[in-house]
């Protein structure tokens, strides 16, 4: 440092650093502390039998996600949630966001409807569902009127997921429909105008205009879908009571991770190498999205 | 012409009422389910008017558990807290990183960028193993400290400074108030549409929050509600009119903070949602 500071520019590092001191202080002791503290963990065996103890196993954690049939069962349940429900509701939100977006009277009494869910504490909807899919319930009841099968919704493994996914998209759906509809003011007119002139119906207005013009906050939107279902925990363990059940069809590897964690005893580095992979799945997922989105952008 | 724009108009309408009732259903019904006997719920009968309209689910509730009014306190307690001193922190970070030089600030404000990438599970075994080390588990402050600042509101507050007229601050200065002063003074009371939609976001991510408080709190008497709610579902599985009163009590209080802010919750989106 040849430079020497100014009294200045050094009052001007005290105040910067005084008003950083809280971020700084969690930013540490709880995020980034814990990162490094998760891949150290991912690495041992952890034993916590009045003191912890960590013995270092080098990949054992992670060879050990090969060989274990919860883990392949949890990672499967999640990919299958992530694809089905990640571009349902993304769609979804979009539909909903340009329908509001028409200029209809009343939409405003309709936005705030649709973003009740955003707001009920997930505990709380997952309650709500699983009385509506009782087998003597609300949805079962609506399916007989209509002359459709009935589902066991909680308690047949083959449904009981697809449960979790409606209930699931008709709670996050709202939130990415508020974000499209921020984005929808921002289209010019002229745009519409224009394609108008060439003559275009409302349908072809919205497919030629309006999805490639909301594109990036599409891309946004994917993103944050893929990052919130990778990481399916609530709903999961309300539905099984922690179990993941019934046969592991609602085991996710957040879930699984959790139990590994702290349900069964001497677990916990397996459970911090699950955490690692999910992290890396996810990151990759994210920069994939992005490639693919910017490849489509330049045609 | 004339006619092709009604029919569009009136299949808009057809599919935003539709949602709309899709929407509405599944709070109609825990709500009508929660005036309803327990002979009634466990009959089976579809209807979404009570047949004996009562209000005792709502005060069995409170005699079966009598835990609810604490598991609502410490909700109220944690979440208020966390709320008020992410506004404070979150603005004082999101503050130095727009409008201060310091070394290393350019490094700092990429770490809180990389965070907001990394998922909670990761941290979420290591919190737990500090925490029990620093003593914090079943405490209020291991639920409040871990979460009492936000990457994504520390970004969006920095956002929100960068486009804050400089003058006010030069202004000020002159007037002889220092760097701090001149946050708490001018620049704090001024950003208030910006915390209000913050605000609103953290308080719901705290109120709502499962996980964290699964794993934290094991003590029932310092359960919050989604966990405590949780727990009285275990032990009245089959009470769905007991269970859906208590649902309708806890999502009251959000309800009620949306009808007064939701301006501001359409405002808080469109800040964190990229822009």
């Amino acid at each position: 440092m040849k430079r020497t500071f100014s009294k200045k520019m050094w009052r001007e590092t005290g105040a910067g650093y005084l008003l950083m001191s809280p971020t700084l202080f969690v930013l540490l002791l709880f995020i980034v502390g814990p990162i490094v503290f998760a891949i150290f963990l991912a690495f041992h065996k952890v034993q916590m039998l009045g003191t912890t103890t960590f013995e270092f196993v080098g990949l054992d954690n992670f060879q050990r996600i090969v060989h274990d049939t919860r883990a392949k069962i949890a990672f499967w349940n999640t990919l299958k949630y992530v694809v089905i429900v990640v571009p349902c509701q993304t769609i979804l939100a979009l539909v909903l966001a340009a329908t509001l977006n028409a200029g209809l009277k009343g939409q405003k009494f309709f936005r705030i409807v649709y973003f009740l869910p955003t707001l009920t504490s997930s505990a709380v909807l997952t309650l709500i569902f699983m009385w509506m899919y009782n087998q003597n319930g609300l949805i079962n009841h609506v399916l007989k009127v209509l002359g459709l099968p009935t589902y066991n919704w909680i308690g047949d493994p083959d449904v009981a997921l697809n449960a979790i996914m409606i209930m699931n998209i008709w709670s996050t759906a709202p939130y990415f429909m508020v974000i499209y509809l921020a984005a929808l003011q921002d289209i010019p007119d002229s745009l519409y105008e224009a394609a108008e002139l060439d003559g275009a119906n409302v349908l072809q207005k919205f497919w030629y205009v309006t999805v490639p013009y909301l594109r990036p906050v599409t891309s946004f939107v994917v993103i944050m879908g893929l990052i919130g279902t990778f990481q399916l925990f609530d709903q999961s363990y309300i539905f099984s009571a922690g179990s993941g059940g019934p046969n592991n069809s609602t085991l996710t590897v957040v879930l699984l991770i959790y139990q590994y964690a702290f349900k069964t005893l001497g677990t916990m580095g397996y459970a911090a190498a699950l955490a690692v992979v999910l992290a890396i799945i996810i990151l990759i997922a994210t920069l994939l999205q992005r490639k693919f989105s910017k490849e489509e952008s330049l045609y | 012409m004339k006619k092709k724009i009604g029919i569009g108009k009136a299949l808009l309408y057809v599919v935003l009422v539709a949602y709309a009732i899709i929407t509405l259903i599944p709070f109609l019904w825990a709500l009508s389910s929660s005036f309803k006997t327990l002979e009634e719920i466990v009959s089976g009968t579809i209807s979404f008017i009570p047949k004996h309209f009562t209000l005792d689910n709502y005060k069995q509730i409170f005699i079966e558990q009598a835990m609810f009014p604490r598991w609502l306190l410490n909700s109220v307690i944690i979440a208020v807290t966390v709320t008020i001193l992410n506004l404070l922190f979150n603005s004082m970070a999101g503050y130095a990183l727009a409008r201060l030089q310091f070394p290393g600030k350019k490094s700092l404000f990429i770490i809180i960028l990389a965070v907001l990438m990394i998922p909670a599970q990761v941290t979420m075994i290591p919190n737990y193993l500090i925490l029990k080390q620093l003593g914090w588990l079943n405490s209020y402050q291991g639920m409040i400290v871990p979460t009492m600042i936000n990457a994504t509101f520390i970004f969006m507050m920095r956002q929100f400074f960068i486009n804050f007229p400089k003058e006010l601050e030069e202004a000020a200065a002159l007037d002889g108030l220092s760097r701090l002063g001149i946050f708490f003074r001018i620049v704090l009371p001024l950003a208030r549409p910006a915390l209000a939609a913050q605000a609103i976001f953290v308080f719901m991510g705290s109120w709502n929050d499962f996980m964290r408080p699964l794993i934290i709190l094991s003590d029932p008497q310092l359960f919050t509600l989604p966990l405590g709610l949780n727990s009285f579902k275990g032990q009245y599985i089959s009470y769905w009119n007991y269970i859906m009163a208590a649902s309708m009590v806890f999502t009251l209080p959000v309800l009620v903070i949306y009808a007064f802010f939701n301006r501001y919750f359409i405002k808080g989106i469109s800040f964190t949602g990229g822009k």
